[in-house]
C-alpha cells in the first residue's frame, strides 16, 4: 500500500505502517553513519547532550557525495544498517522512531524496534541521485570534520522508503528468500 | 622498440575515468539492467528496477553520481614491457588522477588513510593498483570504483580438492543469499577459482570487469556461469533484496592453475553500480 507520512515521526502513525508498505516522507530528518554514531554513542557514555533530538525523529544512514553548486546535496543514496546495529537500540530506547537504510539487522534491534513501537524503512540502495532528487535543504548540523559522516539536517519531499521491519516486528527481507 | 609515455597521461586519462564511470554505467550493464526490467515479473521488484533506470538517467544528465558510494579506485594498469614511462613515477600518477577525478568530479572522499586509526584522507587515495606486464608497447587502463555495500559481502574460500565442483556451487550460492540485501541486488558475481589466496581474489576482481553476456572460453566455465546465474535468481531475493526474478545479472569466472592440495574461491560480489571503464593509450 502506498502512504504518505511526516517526519518527524509519531509513534501513533508507526503503529499504522506495515512491512511492505511503500511509503512517501516528508518533512525533516537527519544523517548518520558509522563514524556519527560512534561520537554519539561515547557522548552519551560521557553523560553529554546529543546534537540532535532523537525523540520522534528519524535517522538516515547515508554519507552523500559533495553537492555541486546551487544544489542541496549531492548522490545520496542509503548505506548498509547493520554496521549501526551496535548503536541503534540504545538510540531507539532514548526516542528514535525511525531508521532508514539497506539490509538486515541484527535479533537485537528487531527488539528494540518493537519494545519502542519504531521503524526501520530500506531506501533503494544505489538510487542515489534519485533520491537527492527529494532533498529539498541539507545542513551540516554537527560533527563537520567528519566531512560526508557528519550529522545533516534534511529536508525531504516525497522521499520514498519501503518499510521492511515494522513495530510489530514483521520483517519483509525474511519472507521474501526461499 | 621502446615507446616513452609521460605519466601525465595516465593522470589525466584516469581522473576522466574516474569521473565517467561514476557517473554513467558501462554500456553493458546499462543492457542488463533494461533486460531484467523488461523480464522482472513480480510487480515491487519491476518497480525497482524501474526506479534504478530512471536513477541512471538522472545521473547521466544533471551529472550526479549514480551512488553516493563511489568507492575505492581500483585500477588495473597492463603495460606493454617496451613501454618506458617519464615525468614521474606510475604510482603517484596514478593517485594524482583520482586525487583529480574525485575532487572535480564532485565525488565522495571515501577512504581512510590507516585501517585502524581511520582518518579520511579526504582525496579519496590512495587506489588499489593491480600491475601487469604484457608484450607490446601500449598501456591498458581499466578503472573500475568499487562500493563497499557489496565489497564487505565478499568471500574466499580455502576448499579443498575433494569438494570439488559441488563444494564451488554451493560456496558461490552461499556468498551470494548471505549478502542478501547488503549487496544492492541485482549483483554481478565475480568468481576466481584455483591460483593461490590472493590471485583467486584478484582472479575475482578482474571477473567483474568483464563485459556482461560474454562467457568464459572454457566450455565446462562457461556452463556452470550458465547454471550458477539460474541458481542465483532461484533464490529469490530480488531487486534490493525485496522479492523477485532479479538477484543476478551475471555470474563471471575466471579460472588458474593451482597446487594438487587446493582449490581456493573466490567471490567478489558487486552490485548493480558495476563500475568499470577501460581505455588504451
Amino acid at each position: 500500500m502506498d502512504r504518505h507520512i511526516k517526519a518527524p515521526l509519531d509513534r501513533e502513525e508507526v503503529k499504522t505502517l506495515h512491512a511492505g508498505d511503500y511509503v512517501y516522507i516528508t518533512g525533516t530528518i537527519y544523517t548518520a553513519r558509522d563514524a556519527a554514531h560512534l561520537r554519539m554513542s561515547q557522548a552519551l557514555d560521557r553523560g553529554e547532550k546529543l546534537p540532535i533530538e532523537l525523540d520522534r525523529n528519524v535517522i538516515y544512514y547515508m554519507g552523500p557525495t559533495p553537492a555541486r553548486e546551487g544544489r542541496p546535496i549531492g548522490s545520496a543514496g542509503p548505506t548498509t544498517a547493520s554496521r549501526m546495529d551496535k548503536y541503534a537500540p540504545r538510540l531507539l530506547d532514548l526516542g528514535l522512531t525511525g531508521m532508514i537504510g539497506k539490509g538486515k539487522r541484527k535479533p537485537e534491534v528487531t527488539e528494540a524496534i518493537v519494545r519502542n513501537g519504531a521503524v526501520f524503512f530500506a531506501a533503494v540502495g544505489g538510487a542515489g541521485a534519485l533520491l537527492s532528487k527529494c532533498i529539498k535543504k541539507a545542513e551540516v548540523i554537527a560533527y563537520d570534520d567528519l566531512g560526508t559522516e557528519a550529522i545533516r539536517k534534511l529536508e525531504v519531499e516525497d522521499f520514498p522508503v519501503i518499510v521492511v521491519i515494522d513495530s510489530q516486528g514483521r520483517n519483509l527481507y525474511e519472507e521474501v528468500c526461499k | 622498440m621502446v615507446r616513452s609515455v609521460n605519466v601525465e597521461l595516465l593522470t589525466e586519462n584516469i581522473r576522466e575515468m574516474c569521473i565517467q564511470a561514476n557517473h554513467f554505467l558501462a554500456p553493458d550493464m546499462d543492457r542488463a539492467m533494461r533486460e531484467a526490467h523488461e523480464k522482472e515479473t513480480r510487480p515491487l521488484a519491476k518497480q525497482i528496477l524501474g526506479q534504478l533506470l530512471e536513477n541512471l538517467e538522472i545521473a547521466g544528465e544533471d551529472m550526479i553520481p549514480i551512488c553516493q558510494d563511489t568507492g575505492m579506485a581500483v585500477v588495473f594498469l597492463k603495460v606493454g614491457q617496451d613501454v618506458h614511462f617519464e615525468g614521474g613515477s606510475v604510482e603517484d600518477a596514478v593517485n594524482e588522477g583520482v586525487r583529480r577525478g574525485y575532487e572535480e568530479g564532485y565525488l565522495r572522499k571515501s577512504v581512510v588513510g590507516d585501517p585502524l586509526l581511520r582518518v579520511n584522507t579526504k582525496d579519496n587515495t590512495p587506489a588499489i593498483i593491480h600491475y601487469e606486464i604484457v608484450p607490446g608497447d601500449k598501456v591498458e587502463i581499466l578503472v573500475a570504483p568499487k562500493g563497499f555495500g557489496s565489497e564487505n559481502m565478499s568471500k574466499i574460500y580455502m576448499l579443498k580438492p575433494a569438494d570439488g565442483v559441488e563444494g564451488v556451487k554451493e560456496a558461490i550460492i552461499n556468498t551470494v543469499r548471505e549478502a542478501g540485501p547488503n549487496a544492492c541486488p541485482p549483483v554481478v558475481v565475480g568468481v576466481g577459482i584455483g591460483g593461490t589466496f590472493e590471485k583467486a581474489a584478484i582472479l575475482a576482481k578482474k571477473a567483474l570487469t568483464r563485459e556482461i553476456g560474454i562467457h568464459s572460453e572454457l566450455p565446462h566455465i562457461r556452463e556452470l556461469e550458465e547454471e550458477l546465474l539460474a541458481k542465483v535468481n532461484e533464490i529469490g531475493l530480488g531487486p534490493a533484496g525485496l522479492g523477485g526474478d532479479t538477484t543476478a545479472l551475471a555470474v563471471n569466472i575466471n579460472t588458474y592453475a593451482t597446487h594438487i592440495a587446493g582449490l581456493p574461491v573466490a567471490v567478489n560480489i558487486c552490485c548493480h553500480v558495476n563500475r568499470h571503464i577501460a581505455r588504451t593509450i
